[in-house]
């Protein structure tokens, strides 16, 4: 068993007493290990795997850790040609423009939407609107791109529409139109999201309470000045937490609708970050300088949560911690 | 209008007061039930289109025509994308991906919010930073295709599985749930000398089924429309989602919308495989059907865990 001193060592240790408790709480740990587990490999490693952004890594056919502390170091060679290159400036321009429009679009309208949906007295109505209003947000963004697609398309419904009115004399060619693209997305995501999102907003406005309207009626409030001085104030801090929540995620643009809707043609405004760095990693095999393109946009993305976060936190809010 | 109702009693005042307020509510009435009016048109009537152009009989074009009923219904559409070989094995592969992967997520996420709902637990705070890290910052896309290649995952099934075996948004809404449990139910058990495992299995699990719907439902969603690791993992045609699928559609789609008139022409006479509008709606209300079936389920249990999200928030 070792000499003497080791097992006193040991014994000492087994009686401390933190790790007695652990040994109590054994099987909680046994239940954290697939989790455990699965963000180690699927979280960290390829956080570890980000290294290769700095160094010109050649996939050899073997084992990616091997090869990859194998490359070349080149520092921020990777960082540097983006920053400097032309395409840094479209593809930043791209995502914070769409990113800013749709975050504008579609904040205001689920609280509209949670507004009017307050005010409606028929049920049957009210439960009708709510149900389909919410759906979008279930079916995935391929569903929701070929809806899209096909609604826009030279001679679909939306250009149907538009010739009848006699607003333009034949179809429009919506998604090859690169100026177009986003307010596409930014239509398109509050297509998707709004009806869910206003949820939120309901339920805050369902926490008011019901004397605070009684009140204001009494004091000659027409249901305008109700919504205006009695409901908005009150929903106040639920939509200053959504709205710095939202703006925290401005870098996060998604993925799947830029990628779905956009196309050769209007590729120089549907480019964001992650398609940019999607088509020189996956589809051009230049995986040092995709991987350093992401890891600029998850570091950018980060300090901004954790700033916003931050902010939430000091206004006297909970935060997501 | 300030002055409140009551001092407005004069006697031709009396009608005009009346044909103010009512006047009021009506314009208020006009403009709610209008824009909830355009709202559910707009949320509604994009699904009727596809549903009734898949309907429509995929020989006869339509010309954009707004159509509010099939103009020649026919059933041949579905006929055709229900007995096409690539598309029944998307279909597998997608049911086979949800049957598996569910369980295992609902396992996964259930055990580590169980054991992070007990802040007693030694090195708490460390485990739990460890998992919320993951969700404000990742290594990329790149890293983690790389390490997938490593792990022996492309072009298995598995891929399928694992990666997305857990999600830590989940975990916290499960947690929130089971921290909401009276400790006397725990305390009962331990007393009767279970150990922890048994508690949360008998104890624990069987309270959680509201919120263990919830995310059962998130997850079947989550898998049924997953296209993305299927586009970038897997290149067997074995192994492509139906999601994938209709990727692949729309793709050839845009594609063919780009050229112009007559390289169309040109492919049509050289019998290239473009999909017809019809087989291209068809295949959406396939991959949409899942999720307007079980919609009523999901309103009836995401409300629940909108809103332990919304209060966590």
């Amino acid at each position: 068993m070792g000499f003497k001193g080791e097992s006193n060592v040991g014994m000492t240790l087994l009686k401390h007493p933190a790790i007695k408790k652990m040994v109590r709480q054994r099987f909680v740990y046994l239940l954290l290990i697939p989790g455990v587990v699965w963000a180690a490999l699927f979280s960290y490693a390829p956080m570890v795997g980000l290294y290769m952004a700095f160094t010109d890594y050649k996939p050899a056919l073997g084992d990616f850790w091997n090869s990859l502390f194998n490359a070349e170091f080149v520092g921020f060679q990777w960082f540097d040609f983006f920053f400097s290159g032309r395409d840094f400036g479209q593809v930043m321009r791209n995502t914070l423009a769409s990113s800013v429009l749709t975050l504008t679009i579609g904040f205001i309208l689920p609280i509209l939407i949670a507004i009017m949906l307050n005010e409606v007295r028929l049920n049957w109505f009210k439960r009708v609107v709510q149900t389909t209003s919410y759906f979008p947000f279930f079916i995935s963004w391929v569903v929701a791109a070929s809806i899209v697609i096909t609604l826009l398309s030279a001679e679909g419904p939306v250009n149907q529409l538009l010739m009848k009115i006699g607003a333009v004399e034949q179809g429009v060619l919506f998604l090859q139109e690169g100026k177009l693209f986003w307010i596409i997305i930014a239509l398109s995501n509050a297509w998707k999201d709004m009806g869910y999102n206003s949820i939120m907003y309901l339920a805050a406005i369902a926490a008011v309470p019901p004397a605070l309207f009684e009140a204001a009626k009494m004091d000659g409030a027409g249901r305008m000045r109700q919504i205006w001085h009695v409901l908005l104030p009150m929903i106040r801090p639920t939509i200053i937490i959504l709205l710095i929540l939202n703006i925290g995620n401005l870098m996060n643009t998604g993925f799947d609708q830029y990628f779905l809707l956009g196309n050769s043609l209007n590729r120089s405004y549907s480019d964001v970050v992650d398609t940019y760095a999607f088509r020189y990693g996956i589809q051009n095999g230049m995986f040092s300088y995709a991987a350093a393109v992401s890891m600029f946009k998850a570091i950018i993305a980060f300090i901004l949560v954790v700033s916003v976060n931050g902010i939430a936190k000091k206004m006297g809010q909970t935060h997501l911690f | 209008m300030e002055n409140g109702a009551a001092r407005r009693y004069k006697s031709g005042a009396v009608s005009e007061w009346l044909r103010e307020t009512i006047v009021e509510k009506m314009v208020a009435n006009i403009v709610i039930y209008g824009f909830l009016l355009i709202l559910f048109a707009v949320t509604f009537f994009p699904f009727w289109h596809i549903f009734v152009l898949s309907l429509n009989d995929a020989s006869v074009p339509t010309y954009g025509q707004l159509m509010l009923w099939p103009s020649d219904f026919s059933l041949e559409s579905y006929r055709t994308v229900l007995q096409d070989q690539e598309i029944l094995n998307s279909i597998v592969v997608t049911v086979a991906r949800t049957v598996i992967g569910v369980p295992l997520t609902l396992a996964c996420v259930s055990m580590v919010a169980y054991a992070l709902s007990k802040r007693e637990l030694v090195g708490w705070r460390g485990i739990n930073l460890y998992f919320v890290f993951t969700m404000y910052f990742s290594g990329g896309l790149i890293p983690t295709y790389m390490v997938v290649r490593s792990l022996n995952l492309i072009d298995s099934f598995w891929v399928f599985i694992f990666p997305g075996i857990m999600s830590v948004f989940w975990m916290i809404l499960v947690r929130t749930y089971m921290e909401g449990l009276p400790k006397e139910m725990e305390e009962a058990a331990e007393i009767e000398g279970a150990n922890d495992i048994r508690i949360f299995l008998n104890v624990i699990i069987p309270v959680c089924t509201p919120v263990l719907a919830s995310i059962t439902l998130f997850s079947a969603i989550s898998h049924w429309n997953a296209w993305y690791d299927s586009y970038i993992y897997t290149y067997k045609p074995a192994l492509k989602t139906l999601s994938a699928v209709l990727v692949k559609i729309l793709n050839q789609f845009q594609t063919n919308d780009m050229l112009n008139a007559a390289q169309q022409l040109a492919n049509e006479q050289r019998k290239m495989p473009v999909s017809s509008e019809s087989i291209r709606m068809t295949v959406t209300m396939v991959a949409t059907l899942p999720i307007i079936i079980v919609y009523p389920l999901l309103q009836k249990y995401f409300l629940k865990g909108m809103l332990i999200g919304a209060v966590k928030s």
